[in-house]
């Protein structure tokens, strides 16, 4: 369970992209814009968000695969900075990526492709503590040893997901940022690596970033969620409470929206079906970024962005209207036609 | 009593491959009511799609119908040749599909594309059609059709190309519509609104939906009967109920214990072990045995026939005809 201690804090985290608008014309494509949280020891946050919204984003550019545009990434109480910090940092903050398929080169056997950061960072003397090492990663995600010298194209998706897990535990990582790792398995195999994730973080005491669309299998994974919307992060809180009390409009929707594999709960829930689509981050509303899509927006809300901001203890979220939102019951159904 | 609009006996479809024959359906019967939803669940692999394609007759090169029947109100379509099927397709029986982008052509407009089809499967003139897909384009919820009708695949969103094919898809108002994984791509808001707009049409147009899935969130929302496949055959079938609640198959049992709910939050999912299916190898008994915790002898010689466990719900397993004194469980 999550210990008090802040392993990782993030302050006011800005990665603009320059994209091309014409001749010689670039534009900010704000992906992620000034987003700060923090990761306690041993914890798992869940990041959701519909597609686009910067998750992956937020992922790469804390562990700097992105240079960025500004904002602190604070670990262990040390701001990750100088050339030798992102070293150090780098062998204690990793990822595991989405697609089980094409993050492993087929041409390398299991036991190379488990064994290339250990390559890297040069963390073994001898070719049979290599091997050694190998095994024991190996094990730890369920893989026999008979599978070391095979080669990943001939292993199923889970079994895939399994290598690039055990791969990215190789330097020993406290931290490890999961971008969608179980969203391209099939439901039977995608228990099997849930509960991979939850048996090795306690085994290990490893801190999770964990990235996924799926809002049951993130609240069934994270103690705290995060829920991002075009570059913001506009609520977070601990995972039941965003379920059972979620205060923003965005998070209601997004929550009422996803089908419960339950017919009679089906038929009886009423749901916040949201209108129009999510607009393009290179030309995000001004104010709120939720205002054209918001049942509850008002003039102001294309004024400022609204902060973000703790409203009760660990519960915090960014909206102008919070009284007006939860005097509302939940039983209100939108529905209307696409603009934009 | 309901009116029986398809009706699909022991089909059986393969794939002939260099590495042999893959039985992709094996041994599939149901039939389709007007006014149903009928859900197809499974994970990937276990023979959704194939049953589609079979039913549309539009196999890949090497897939074919090898047995079994499909009647469409008492017609037989397997045999039938292409020019009936040509009169099926679009007309009484429309299909769409996971990702919108591959179904759309990119070089033409949408209100191109919508008026091909209207012309291909009515005796509409260009005129009519025209009027047809701008009141196509509105009935799905897109706004200013007339401007949509002259922009192209791309500078429309994902959910909105989604709902382009709805259009297409019902302009000839089909009996049926067979929806294979329409959501599988999209965000969970647009999920949500493009399934709020087929529960809609279904009701309005009075059709029957075939909704291919393996997503069991959208089979409890969606349909009144499931039917759950495993290598290419059928589990179990019956209401969205029976299925949910009083479930008659191990399969179906693991799947639905795999998943994350409310009640086992906080708890270690229980998942189903090794492996999924190669339908190169199948086992001879039951296809789900080697993976199955209360396999037992006979499920490795004998698959178990489908019975009916009540008016409402069918299955095939063992675990449903054991007599009592039995005990002979499999390692
Ligand atoms: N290297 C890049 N250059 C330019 N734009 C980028 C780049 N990477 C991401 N983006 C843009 O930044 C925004 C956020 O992308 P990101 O990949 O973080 O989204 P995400 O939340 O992970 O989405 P998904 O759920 O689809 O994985 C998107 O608009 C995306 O197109
Ligand atoms: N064109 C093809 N050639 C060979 N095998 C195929 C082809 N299309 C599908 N199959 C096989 O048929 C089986 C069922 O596939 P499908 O119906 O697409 O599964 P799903 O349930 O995921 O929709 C799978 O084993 C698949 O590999
Ligand atoms: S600030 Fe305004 S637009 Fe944004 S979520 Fe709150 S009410 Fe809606
Ligand atoms: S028939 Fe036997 S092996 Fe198959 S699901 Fe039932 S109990 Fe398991
Ligand atoms: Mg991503
Ligand atoms: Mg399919």
């Amino acid at each position: 369970m999550s210990g008090e201690k802040n392993l990782l804090e993030i302050r006011h985290l800005k990665e603009y992209f320059p994209v091309n608008v014409g001749f010689f014309r670039t534009k900010p494509l704000k992906a992620v814009d000034d987003v700060s949280f923090t990761i306690k020891k041993g914890e798992t946050l869940g990041l959701v968000g519909e597609s686009g919204c910067g998750k992956t984003t937020v992922g790469r550019t804390i562990l700097q695969l992105y240079k960025p545009t500004s904002g602190e990434i604070i670990y262990d109480g040390e701001e990750v900075k100088t050339k030798a910090q992102l070293a150090a940092f780098r062998k204690k903050a990793t990822m595991v990526f989405q697609d089980p398929y094409s993050s492993l080169n087929p041409r390398m056997t299991v036991q190379d492709i488990i064994a290339e950061p250990l390559d890297v960072h040069g963390l073994y003397r001898t070719k049979a503590e290599r091997r050694e090492r190998v095994l024991e990663l190996m094990s730890y995600v369920g893989l026999n040893s008979e599978h070391a010298s095979r080669y990943a194209h001939e292993f199923s998706g889970g079994q895939r997901q399994r290598i690039g897990i055990a791969r990215a535990l190789a330097v020993n990582p406290e931290f490890i940022v999961c971008d969608e790792p179980v969203s391209a398995l099939d439901v039977s195999i995608q228990a099997q690596v849930i509960n991979m994730f939850d048996e090795l973080q306690e085994k290990l005491s490893l801190t999770y970033l964990f990235i996924a669309h799926d809002l049951l299998v993130v609240r069934h994974i994270s103690d705290r969620i995060a829920v991002m919307y075009l570059g913001k992060m506009v609520e977070l809180a601990d995972a039941e409470e965003i379920y059972n009390r979620p205060l923003h409009p965005y998070s209601k929707s997004l929550l009422s929206s996803v089908p419960v594999p339950d017919p009679q709960e089906a038929r009886s829930n009423q749901r916040i079906v949201l209108e129009g689509d999510i607009p393009s981050p290179l030309n995000a509303p001004s104010g709120c970024p939720f205002r054209t899509r918001c049942p509850y927006a008002q003039e102001d809300c294309a004024g400022s962005m609204p902060e973000f901001k703790e409203v009760e203890k660990g519960h915090f979220v960014a909206c102008h209207h919070l009284d007006e939102v939860s005097s509302m019951k939940g039983g209100l159904v939108l529905r209307g036609t696409m603009t934009g | 009593m309901s009116e029986q609009l398809l009706e699909v006996n022991d089909l059986h479809t393969s794939f002939f491959t260099d590495a042999g024959e893959v039985r992709a359906v094996n041994g599939v019967s149901f039939r389709l009511d007007r006014n149903k939803v009928l859900g197809i669940v499974g994970e990937s692999g276990s023979g959704k799609s194939v049953t589609a394609y079979s039913i549309m007759q539009i196999l890949a090169g090497t897939g074919k119908i090898v047995s079994g029947s499909i009647k469409l109100d008492g017609r037989e379509l397997v045999g039938a040749g292409e020019a009936v099927m040509k009169g099926v397709r679009g007309n009484r029986i429309s299909i769409i599909f996971q990702d919108p982008m591959t179904s759309l052509n990119p070089t033409y407009t949408i209100g191109h594309q919508l008026m091909e089809a209207i012309l291909l499967h009515t005796n509409r003139n260009k005129q009519q059609a025209r009027e047809r897909a701008i009141e196509m384009i509105r009935l799905v919820g897109i706004n200013e059709p007339e401007k949509r009708m002259k922009q192209y695949p791309y500078e429309f969103s994902g959910g909105m190309r989604q709902r382009i094919m709805i259009a297409m898809a019902l302009a000839c108002e089909p009996d049926i519509l067979i929806a294979d994984e329409p959501t599988t791509a999209l965000d969970v808001t647009i999920q949500a609104q493009i399934l709020e707009l087929m529960k809609d049409l279904q009701k309005e147009l009075g059709m029957a939906i075939i909704m291919i899935t393996h997503d069991l969130g959208v089979v409890a929302q969606m349909c009144d009967e499931v039917i759950v496949m495993y290598a290419g055959s059928i589990c179990e079938q019956g209401t969205a109920d029976e299925i949910f609640y009083h479930s008659k198959h191990e399969y179906t049992k693991g799947l639905l214990r795999s998943i994350p709910t409310a009640e086992n939050n906080g708890q270690k999912l229980e998942p189903i072990t090794g492996t999924p299916i190669d339908l190169l190898n199948m086992p001879k008994g039951c296809p789900f045995a080697p993976r199955c915790d209360h396999a037992m002898k006979i499920c490795l010689r004998e698959r178990a026939k489908r019975i009916q466990i009540n008016e409402d719900h069918q299955a095939g397993c063992w675990m449903n005809e054991r007599p009592d004194s039995s005990g002979e469980e499999a390692s």
